[in-house]
């Protein structure tokens, strides 16, 4: 489903401030794949993600979803393949518009935009069913500003725009990173649901190692702009947090102080 | 010496004023507030719109066909600044900029000279300041079209598209907007209003000349904001937003006409419409870090308290 090859991501170049994000990250992803990704400050995991998504231009390598190469394709020609959540709450909606107008135009990713209407009647009450499936009392704002809500339920509705159109690739960069932890939780589990329902093949940054182990049918740590460990299938499920404690020491020298990496 | 009489005198031309200009407020309204986007064009395609139209009239050609021109040239205009911002990476308040100082030259050439005059009494004019009754509900009409074509518009799909685009690029483009092009619309959009705006002003007052858009910017930007201070809290619509703007435009006309009869010189307009905006466009900041500093007190119990 997804294939990169040999990519590679240097920021600044030639400056004192180059760093080399990606270097030579190749991965390929089957369909179906729920992939979490851990990985210390500066690994390159968020790098990834944008890379795929294409938010600048890469060096080198290629990235080819479901047998298409979009290595040279603009950010907003992407997203007809990828559904997006950010660790920004505010990034993923637009604030001053309505919770049915951001679904709307998030189901008309990768269409053909016309003059006809925005939202049809039609649209609002599916919304209204699938909010109402979120459980958070959302579906009696359909029309309330996005901005009057809470980080939780932003990322939330960001989550059923970056799904209301199946995307052939989910990618989440640490989405419930600026939630409190119930709320994070709920967040996370919404997010499980969305995936099996619609059967997404998804990539999920995070820095908790519980969830990472807890969530998705593989798991890959990154270091330093490299793939260092990847694993899957039973393998993960037998995985336990001081596993990857284990591992982690190992290549980063046993030095093991990373603030935001949780261990439970 | 104030004279009252002189200023109820003035007010029905700043109404008409008011109203006329206010399209082209409306179109400050479409980049500064739905695009977040200053866009500075408007000085120079407020008078580009003028001078098409006069010069179209003085050719014999329909002063409503000529309205039609003008809002098409005024539309290439605000391709010309987003293609400076979009294609080739300028910051878009030095793209209006550039947008500005070229029309000048541009406006020159349609124009031959700096000012081309049309008398009413030699052609049919859509608008005249010898009619002020009539030149207000004509531009009342033209209003209501305007703000009836943009209602309907940013309800469609491409529109919501542009909103997205001033409200959260990132979204737009996750969502796959390109947001290049939403800019791009919204820009031509919104200088073709005010073109228009500037040929309907140039047949009110009989004349285009080579500097009638100077300032048109900070005109806009009062309009908009005076509409949004006086209204923004009554008025959710859209559409009634859109004719807030053009209410607020009167004030400021008719504000103008008041500080002429005590006496400001006509020079010092300018300075005046200045300040006046920056005040204005100071009110939400400084109400913002005061909010900071002082956090609302919660006041308990009472009637407003009761059913919580």
């Amino acid at each position: 489903m997804l294939e990169i090859k040999n990519l590679s991501k240097t920021f600044n170049p030639g400056t004192v401030n180059e760093k080399q994000a990606l270097t030579n990250v190749s991965i390929t992803l089957n369909e179906g794949d729920f992939v979490t990704i851990i990985g210390g400050n500066g690994a390159g995991k968020s790098t990834m993600l944008n890379a795929i998504a294409g938010v600048w231009p890469i060096d080198s390598g290629s990235i080819f979803v479901g047998g298409v190469d979009i290595t040279r394709l603009p950010e907003h020609k992407r997203a007809k393949y990828i559904g997006r959540v950010f660790q920004d709450p505010m990034m993923g909606t637009s604030a001053d518009m309505g919770i049915d107008e951001n679904l709307a135009i998030a189901a008309r990713r990768g269409k053909h935009r016309t003059l006809s209407w925005s939202i049809t009647r039609k649209e609002r009450e599916k919304y209204k069913k699938l909010l109402s499936s979120l459980d958070l009392g959302l579906e009696d704002r359909l029309t309330s500003k996005v901005g009057l809500l809470s980080g939780g339920q932003r990322q939330a509705i960001t989550l059923l725009m970056a799904s209301l159109e199946k995307p052939q690739l989910l990618l989440l960069d640490e989405h419930t990173a600026a939630l409190d932890p119930k709320t994070a939780a709920k967040v996370l589990a919404l997010s499980d649901k969305i995936i099996e329902e619609n059967q997404l093949t998804a990539m999920m940054v995070t820095h908790n190692m519980k969830d990472a182990i807890n969530h998705g049918n593989r798991l890959i740590m990154m270091h330093e702009g490299n793939i260092i460990y990847d694993v899957s299938g039973e393998e993960k499920k037998k995985l336990h947090v001081s596993d990857l404690l284990a591992k982690f020491e190992e290549v980063s020298g046993g030095e093991f102080a990373n603030d935001r990496m949780m261990l439970n | 010496m104030f004279n009252f009489v002189a200023l109820l005198n003035a007010l029905p031309g700043s109404v008409a004023q008011g109203v006329l200009m206010g399209i082209m407020a409306i179109g400050v309204y479409i980049t500064y507030k739905v695009l977040d986007f200053a866009d500075l064009t408007v000085d120079g395609s407020l008078c580009t719109g003028g001078a098409v139209a006069v010069m179209l009239i003085m050719k014999g050609i329909n002063p409503y066909v000529a309205l039609l021109a003008a809002f098409a040239v005024g539309m290439l205009a605000g391709l010309l600044t987003g293609f400076f911002h979009t294609v080739m990476g300028i910051p878009g308040i030095l793209a209006g900029i550039l947008s500005q100082l070229g029309l000048y030259s541009i406006n020159m050439r349609i124009m031959g000279k700096s000012n081309q005059a049309v008398s009413v009494d030699k052609y049919d004019l859509v608008v005249s300041l010898r009619y002020i009754t009539m030149a207000i509900a004509v531009g009342l009409i033209f209003v209501v079209v305007v703000i009836g074509i943009l209602y309907w518009f940013l309800g469609t799909e491409i529109g919501s598209a542009v909103r997205a685009t001033g409200c959260n690029e990132n979204m737009a483009r996750a969502q796959g907007i390109n947001t290049n092009v939403g800019k791009i619309i919204g820009l031509v959009l919104s200088n073709g209003l005010v073109a228009l705006s500037g040929a309907l002003y140039a047949q009110y007052n009989g004349n285009a000349d080579i500097n009638m858009g100077r300032g048109a910017i900070v005109i806009g930007l009062a309009s908009v904001i005076i509409g949004e201070v006086l209204f923004g809290k009554i008025f959710r619509n859209f559409a009634l937003r859109l004719f807030s703007v053009v209410i607020g435009c009167v004030i400021y006309f008719a504000v103008i006409a008041l500080v002429l009869q005590l006496g400001l010189s006509t020079t010092d307009l300018k300075l005046f419409s200045a300040l006046i905006v920056a005040v204005f466009l100071a009110i939400p900041y400084w109400s913002g870090k005061y909010k900071a500093t002082h956090p609302a007190k919660v006041k308990k119990g009472g009637k407003t308290d009761a059913g919580n």
